[in-house]
């Protein structure tokens, strides 16, 4: 049996009886996933990431949706928001707090929507990450049937943050989800969205999430994408943005976890004004293999992007990055950055970036930039100086080399996790909480 | 069915017509072992080399032309080139360039190359091709005279086969890629130099190379060795003229630079680029590399792109050696219907080994352009360094520029820097001269060089000058 026939078989595991359109959406993606087949490194797109683990790999699907309660609490992110929680790709109610939701703000597990024959299933869902887009996305589409569906009617600006937290649990047999996000936001709405994926130390799952957002004419969406998975966690992500007249969308893609971790972030600016904003950061160690690609299609005059992206590695870990800037012919008065800068902590290391230009259209300022080093010798000495000792100089200065990345962080409770988190793992390991205490102390005397 | 095999007979006889009024001896278009035997045999050559192209020849068979780059040109039929055409006569070859036909001259003087000047003036050895076999030799005493080995591939092959065998497909090898097999294969001619140990080459090296036949591809082969601690810095200049069907171009370049050795390789390819509409030009498929074999070795490559319709080439540099350098200095000129992927590798594979690479695209009309580029930093290459800057330009709103760098980094304490802007010019610094009048296209030129500056301060000085002349002459029209 091939690997995708081997996945595909359990679709016929799946319970609950679908709509006959959901159905016939279902059926092309399996047959697009079986045409395609699992990506292989001679694919352009995948030269640098192996997904053979994946391939290989026997995932069934989880039956229940139960979390320990305790360890949920030190899981999630300490914030007032929204939450819909999915426990290995099935919707949680009880961990879940979706009451209270203001006017203008629906937030739905799909399997509600879907159940109750949503009309955003069968709107807008699909249209922005097909089955073409990836083998992956192919696959998400055979078997998405848990996810969330948000949307935000025009002129909300939403109070909370809306929190969408997959948890992933330690399973005798490893479970494989498909979860599906879908955001419509309305005309000049304001709304913070948090993808957390996280779970318990030693789960080793397949986690294959395709998120779609819609950004309407001046709507100003903030996504986070916290992925602390466990160690083992195999993950893919694809996030697929469009955006309208005068949109603006920032994306901060916070990675820390996974054995092998894929994302793809795909931006269509569609009209004059649409301004984008993506913020990266990942650190890997062990030999956590993490692949981000990003694309920013500027399909029209006068669209903005700008791309910062921040890799920090150590052990044999392996980070890729692929930045893409397209400029469609007769898009004029483009402005794109791009800049991608890695800290290689170990000799084992290995870092394989590619920031692309593809511009059709002469009135555009682009700039491209990737640097690999090491810390600066220079700068650690100017520390030492100051009586601080080598390791913690060196902490100190790759903390600050997240912190240009970090300082755009606009929740305090991702920065703080994210920091301390990096802080916590660095090989020189030192406590965060001891050191701002004692600059707490310094300031106030 | 007879009279139409002796009608398509005759056909393929008219179409070997001389065409020029040199007369050239041209096999018929196709290829397959026999024809490869036949150039072997033309060529003089010994077994070996014969076993060598056909070993070549029954790769290629199983290859397929690369697809990834950038570009889109129709099928090549490579059936339906002509794999040799040589003047006639080889034997009776001119001794000196007063017996050289003069209507080869007059097209050198068209192109404005006055050999003759530039033999005697510049102090440079020219080894023309013409027809893929070379014409005339010059200042061969001199060079005689510090024991530097320059002349013509098929030469070598004949005069010093134990060094050609040694180094031969050692830095691309027979099967490196579809085209390299190709010219592996079919090579008729290029040139070779060996520089021995401890000698700077006392003069700079230059061959020109024509397309004139038409239908014939040219396979050339370029061998360069440059042993310990010897120097040289060699010229390629490209024309051709007019003709109206594509023609294929193929080269291999090697170059291998043992301890202490440097390199430099300068071109300037200004082959015919096609019509309005992008008919006739050449194809240019070349590979091109340089293997730093020896520590402290240094290569560098400095070249002028503006011609051929399809330009695909990437010279790049294998840092092998420890503390060897690489270097890359490109202009990269397109107009009309242009397309060009080109760029560079850098394969840091030693200690301390360092590259730059300087590439500036210039896209104007209909054309498009890529920059591709590897950097690759090996485990064992510590403290490894690569600078790379990338800059385009463009002119018009119909061309494209395009900016593929790669970066594959396996060493914490190497360092790797990449930039790249997108830009056109801007109207405030043609304002600028406009208000000082000087007109618009002078203006653009100017701008135009000062963008390139940084590039053309690396060419030879004579070099340096035809760059220039060449990049007004290509963006021609563009503005306005």
């Amino acid at each position: 049996m091939s690997a995708p026939e081997r996945f595909l078989k359990r679709l016929n595991a799946r319970r609950g009886e679908d709509p006959s359109w959901v159905a016939a959406r279902r059926q092309a993606g399996a047959a697009r996933f079986e045409a395609l087949g699992f990506p292989t490194r001679r694919d352009e797109e995948w030269k640098y990431t192996d997904v053979r683990r994946i391939a290989e790999g026997d995932f069934a699907l989880a039956t229940d949706a139960e979390f320990d309660a305790t360890r949920f609490d030190a899981q999630r992110l300490d914030i007032d928001a929204y939450r819909l929680v999915l426990v290995d790709g099935r919707f949680n109610p009880g961990l879940s707090e979706l009451d209270g939701l203001p006017a203008g703000v629906s937030i739905e597990p799909l399997s509600q929507a879907i159940e109750a024959n949503h009309e955003a299933v069968g709107g807008a869902l699909g249209r922005l990450a097909g089955v073409d887009f990836s083998p992956f996305t192919a696959l998400n589409t055979a078997f998405a049937d848990e996810g969330a569906i948000v949307r935000l009617a025009a002129g909300t600006v939403v109070d909370k943050p809306i929190y969408l937290l997959m948890l992933s649990r330690a399973n005798d047999q490893p479970v494989m989800s498909h979860p599906r996000v879908l955001v419509e936001a309305g005309a000049r709405c304001e709304a913070t969205i948090i993808e957390h994926y996280v779970g318990e130390p030693e789960a080793a799952n397949f986690t294959n999430v395709v998120s779609e957002i819609l950004l309407d004419r001046g709507a100003m969406i903030d996504h986070y994408k916290l992925q602390e998975a466990s160690l083992a966690d195999l993950h893919v992500a694809s996030i697929h943005i469009e955006q309208g007249r005068d949109s603006r969308f920032n994306s901060f893609n916070l990675n820390l976890g996974g054995a092998l971790v894929r994302n793809d972030l795909v931006t269509e600016l569609n009209a004059e004004g649409a301004e984008t904003h993506y913020n990266g950061l990942f650190f890997v160690q062990g030999r956590q293999h993490v692949d981000n690609h990003t694309l920013v299609n500027h399909n029209a005059p006068r669209t903005f992007s700008n791309e910062n992206y921040k890799g920090i590695l150590d052990d044999r870990a392996h980070g890729v990055f692929n930045g893409k800037v397209m400029v469609k012919r007769d898009s004029q008065q483009i402005e794109a950055y791009q800049n991608n800068a890695n800290l290689l902590l170990s000799d084992r290391a290995e870092i394989d970036t590619k920031p692309e230009l593809v511009i059709y259209a002469d009135d555009v300022k682009c700039s491209h930039g990737a640097t690999t080093g090491q810390l600066d010798e220079n700068a650690v000495y100017a520390l030492r100086t100051r009586g601080i000792d080598e390791p913690m100089a060196r902490a100190l200065l790759t903390l600050a080399f997240a912190g240009e990345v970090m300082e755009q962080v606009r929740l305090s409770a991702v920065a703080e996790r994210v920091e301390r988190a990096v802080a916590g793992r660095l090989p020189e390991r030192f406590n965060l909480s001891d050191l701002v205490e004692t600059a707490e102390a310094v300031q106030e005397a | 069915m007879a009279s139409e095999e002796m009608e398509q007979l005759v056909r393929r006889e008219y179409k070997q017509g001389f065409v020029t009024d040199i007369e050239s001896d041209t096999v018929p278009p196709g290829l397959d072992e026999s024809v490869i035997a036949f150039i072997s045999q033309k060529k003089d050559e010994p077994q070996w080399m014969l076993e060598w192209r056909l070993e070549a020849y029954r790769q290629w068979l199983k290859m397929t032309p690369p697809s990834w780059a950038h570009l889109e040109y129709p099928e090549i039929d490579y059936q339906a080139i002509s794999y040799f055409s040589a003047p006639k006569k080889p034997e009776d070859r001119p001794q000196s360039l007063d017996e050289v036909d003069p209507k080869l001259l007059e097209t050198y003087e068209k192109l404005g190359i006055p050999l003759h000047e530039r033999a005697a003036l510049a102090g440079v050895a020219v080894d023309a091709v013409f027809d893929s076999v070379s014409v005339t030799t010059t200042f061969k005493e001199k060079l005689a005279e510090a024991g530097v080995i320059f002349c013509s591939i098929s030469e070598a092959i004949r005069e010093y086969p134990e060094l050609v065998r040694q180094y031969l497909g050692t830095v691309v090898p027979q099967a490196d890629n579809f085209f390299a097999a190709l010219n592996s294969a079919v090579f008729t001619d290029g040139s070779f130099v060996y520089v021995p140990e401890g000698v700077t080459c006392p003069m700079e090296l230059s061959t020109y190379f024509r397309i004139n036949a038409a239908n014939t591809g040219q396979f050339e082969r370029t061998l360069i060795i440059c042993d310990k601690k010897a120097q040289v810095s060699y010229l390629e200049g490209c024309t051709a003229p007019m003709r109206d069907e594509n023609q294929l171009h193929a080269a291999v370049v090697e170059l291998v630079a043992l301890e202490d050795a440097y390199i430099k390789y300068s071109t300037v390819q200004n082959w015919y680029p096609g019509d309005e509409d992008g008919k006739g030009g050449i194809y240019n498929f070349v590979t091109k590399r340089g293997d730093c074999r020896g520590d402290r070795s240094r290569i560098s490559w400095t070249q002028v792109e503006t011609g051929s319709a399809i330009t695909w080439k990437y010279p790049s540099c294998m840092l092998r050696g420890k503390e060897s350098i690489g270097e890359f200095y490109s202009v990269a000129v397109t107009n009309g219907r242009q397309q060009a992927d080109t760029g560079t590798k850098m394969v840091h594979i030693g200690e301390n080994t360092r590259s730059t690479i300087v590439a500036k695209g210039i896209a104007a009309g209909h054309s498009d352009q890529a920059y591709r580029g590897l950097v690759k930093i090996g485990p064992r290459a510590k403290g490894a360094r690569n600078y790379t800057q990338c800059d385009s330009l463009l002119i018009g709103d119909k061309c494209g520029a395009h900016t593929f760098p790669y970066q594959e980094i396996g060493n914490s304490s190497a360092t790797v820097e990449h930039e790249a802007t997108t830009s056109k010019i801007a109207d405030d610094q043609l304002f600028y001269c406009r208000a000082r009048g000087i007109d618009e296209e002078d203006a653009v030129s100017m701008i135009v060089n000062g963008f390139c500056k940084d590039v053309f301060q690396e060419l030879p000085m004579e070099f340096a000058v035809e760059a220039e002349a060449l990049l007004n002459v290509t963006l021609e029209g563009s503005v306005g």
